[in-house]
């Protein structure tokens, strides 16, 4: 009854092949705009944006990025923090040594390198597949990491090895550092989640998308049919990159302001891939569900033990760890496409309402 | 795709020529000097027992394994040494004996794959052209209406209409098998190799593919391979028959010259 698409007819193809065909996908969409572009920052405090809405735009974007390279091109990545890290700090190096150049081309420039040394990490991908990958993308993680570490020039050889944002402006708004208003930060990453979200869904939905698909479910066939293996898995490593990259930055310049090379370590990367899992694989809304799920649900679980059931931080630190692990196990088990086929088969379930079937 | 003025000429241009093929793996030998032509716009079929190197043989054509001898010439052309990719963006398009789609995605989706071959190359273009679909205007949406008009034709033909968006996971085995030619079709194929088209299948569902395959080779004028199983198929599809067994070419001929051969009676039957 609520969500139908009778009655919608389409005449042509174009009609058929938007981006949001159904009507009420297109106002599920327009009314999340219009609560993340007007409502949210009228109504929410400082906590909020720090602690949950910043993150929850910064991961999403990690976990769409990821999502791209695992969801949809089926080539398995444990690199994403050792990436992140690369926008990070190629957002740190552009903005220090070229200050007149503008936050938003940092931030895509930054995108730009990591896309690049994702290219370059996904070389062993024509050779190799699954697991074996997944230990190629390891070294990755900690050859990058390790790199930052070991040459101060990544950080302007400060002696504390962590990089700062300096503060920086669009149209005469500071956005960067924490000089910056809070909602500008929020709106700086917004911008950049949207945008690329929007761009990612057009993406996967398009040739380039089918072609990733096609070597995810099956490779060989998708090379008889004229499908280049190593162009279209490094195009995945390259755009997948390009958003965990562009993520990286805004973790550095919107939301924390600082950073060392240890906050992109492998924990990072377990973490972003439980979203990706726990999103759905191969669904770009699911990647929002994931990251909002992850980044949502410690603060959630903090507040229910230590603010209302009284227990000690520590054991609430242990208890949120263990309801976090047995929920990844209950997800693998139960429902193993995730919070977006969840969202699938409500609206499955809304199309027949009030009737069971 | 266009029909072919004048259908069912086989003119006796040679579209295909394999020439003392052999093919091995370790000691095992899958095929040894096997010789014959594919005749541009004729059905071809291969048969053989089990293990007679039929399916090698496609795999062979299309690149996907490579020949320790013999010679192939396509087009005119003799080839070296290629990935299966370049066999399919000269033409060369397949189905496989176990249906070899792309389960996650749609029927429109999988036929719209086979539409991939139809890309410019190139980095930079590739790089330009994944950017227009990224922002989804101008040439790149005008592209995808084009793609799915042709896509749309071959969903017409193959009377698919009703599972256009259904997951072709969730399909039957039959019309996966249709989908799975839906999708070679797309690749507008001069040289269609099919592998088993028909196995598995009930009468009806035969009968549809004979179909398929008949129309398709008389209206389109896309010269076809099939190895079948079905005798009554073969007899009555194909215009010639190339006969294999344990790698070796035993017979070559129409229909009936290759049923009422020795060697063939006894590769089927047994000898006594």
């Amino acid at each position: 009854m609520l969500y139908r698409e009778t009655g919608q007819f389409k005449t042509s193809y174009s009609a058929d092949q938007a981006i949001f065909p159904i009507f009420q996908d297109r106002m599920f969409i327009l009314g999340w705009l219009i609560v993340a572009f007007i409502a949210v920052p009228l109504m929410a405090s400082e906590y909020w944006f720090q602690i949950i809405l910043i993150p929850f735009l910064v991961f999403s974007l990690a976990t769409l990025g990821l999502n791209i390279l695992v969801g949809y091109c089926g080539q398995i990545s444990l690199g994403t923090g050792g990436f992140m890290a690369v926008g990070a700090f190629s957002a740190y190096k552009l903005a220090t040594n070229v200050p007149e150049l503008n936050i938003i081309f940092v931030i895509l420039i930054s995108g730009l390198i990591t896309a690049l040394v994702g290219i370059l990490f996904g070389l062993p991908s024509l050779r190799i597949k699954g697991f074996y990958l997944a230990v190629a993308t390891l070294a990755a993680q900690f050859f990058l990491i390790w790199m930052f570490n070991k040459f101060g020039w990544f950080v302007n050889y400060s002696p504390s090895g962590s990089i700062a944002i300096p503060p920086m402006e669009i149209f005469g708004v500071m956005v960067t550092s924490a000089k910056a208003d809070p909602v500008a930060r929020y709106y700086l990453a917004l911008g950049f989640t949207v945008v690329l979200a929007l761009l990612a869904k057009n993406l996967v939905r398009g040739p380039t998308g089918r072609a990733w698909m096609a070597i995810r479910d099956m490779d060989i066939a998708a090379e008889i049919i004229g499908i280049k293996p190593l162009a279209t898995k490094l195009k995945a490593f390259a755009v997948s990159s390009f958003f965990i990259g562009v993520a990286g930055a805004l973790y550095f310049s919107a939301w924390s302001g600082t950073a060392e090379s240890d906050a992109f370590d492998i924990n990072l990367s377990f973490n972003i891939l439980f979203m990706v899992i726990i999103g759905g694989l191969g669904s770009v809304v699911g990647s929002f569900m994931g990251a909002a799920f992850i980044v949502l649900l410690p603060i959630f679980l903090t507040n229910l033990f230590v603010g209302e059931l009284g227990f000690s931080a520590l054991t609430a630190k242990h208890l949120e760890i263990t309801i976090f692990g047995a929920l990844i196990i209950f997800f693998l088990a139960v429902e193993p496409h995730g919070l977006a086929r969840m969202w699938q088969v409500t609206k499955e379930k809304l199309r027949i309402w009030p009737f069971p079937h | 795709m266009s029909a072919v003025e004048n259908p069912r000429q086989i003119s006796g241009e040679v579209l295909l020529n394999v020439e003392d093929i052999s093919l091995s793996f370790g000691g095992v030998k899958a095929i040894r000097g096997v010789s014959f032509n594919i005749l541009k716009g004729e059905i071809r079929a291969i048969i053989g027992p089990n293990g007679a190197g039929k399916t090698s043989m496609l795999n062979v054509i299309n690149g996907f394994y490579h020949p320790q001898e013999g010679k192939i010439t396509y087009k005119g052309e003799t080839r070296s040494k290629m990935r299966s990719h370049v066999a399919a963006k000269q033409g060369i398009a397949r189905t496989f004996q176990n249906v070899a789609l792309f389960k996650g995605m749609s029927t429109l989706d999988n036929l719209m794959t086979g539409r991939l071959l139809k890309q410019r190359e190139g980095i930079l273009q590739q790089t330009v052209d994944m950017l227009l679909h990224a922002v989804y205007l101008g040439p790149a949406k005008r592209q995808e209406v084009v793609e799915r008009k042709v896509v749309e034709e071959i969903i017409d033909f193959l009377e698919i209409e009703a599972i256009r968006k259904t997951p072709v996971g969730r399909l039957p085995y039959g019309l996966q098998k249709r989908v799975e030619l839906g999708r070679a079709i797309a690749m507008e194929p001069e040289l269609l190799l099919l592998d088993e088209p028909m196995a598995g299948m009930n009468l009806e569902e035969k009968g549809d593919m004979s179909r398929f395959i008949i129309d398709l080779n008389d209206q389109y004028g896309t010269t076809i391979a099939l190895i079948e199983h079905d005798m009554g198929v073969v007899m009555d599809l194909s215009d010639r028959v190339v006969v294999l067994n344990y790698g070796e070419k035993i017979a070559d001929g129409t229909p009936n010259e290759v049923s009422a051969n020795q060697d063939v009676i006894d590769a089927y039957l047994g000898v006594s």
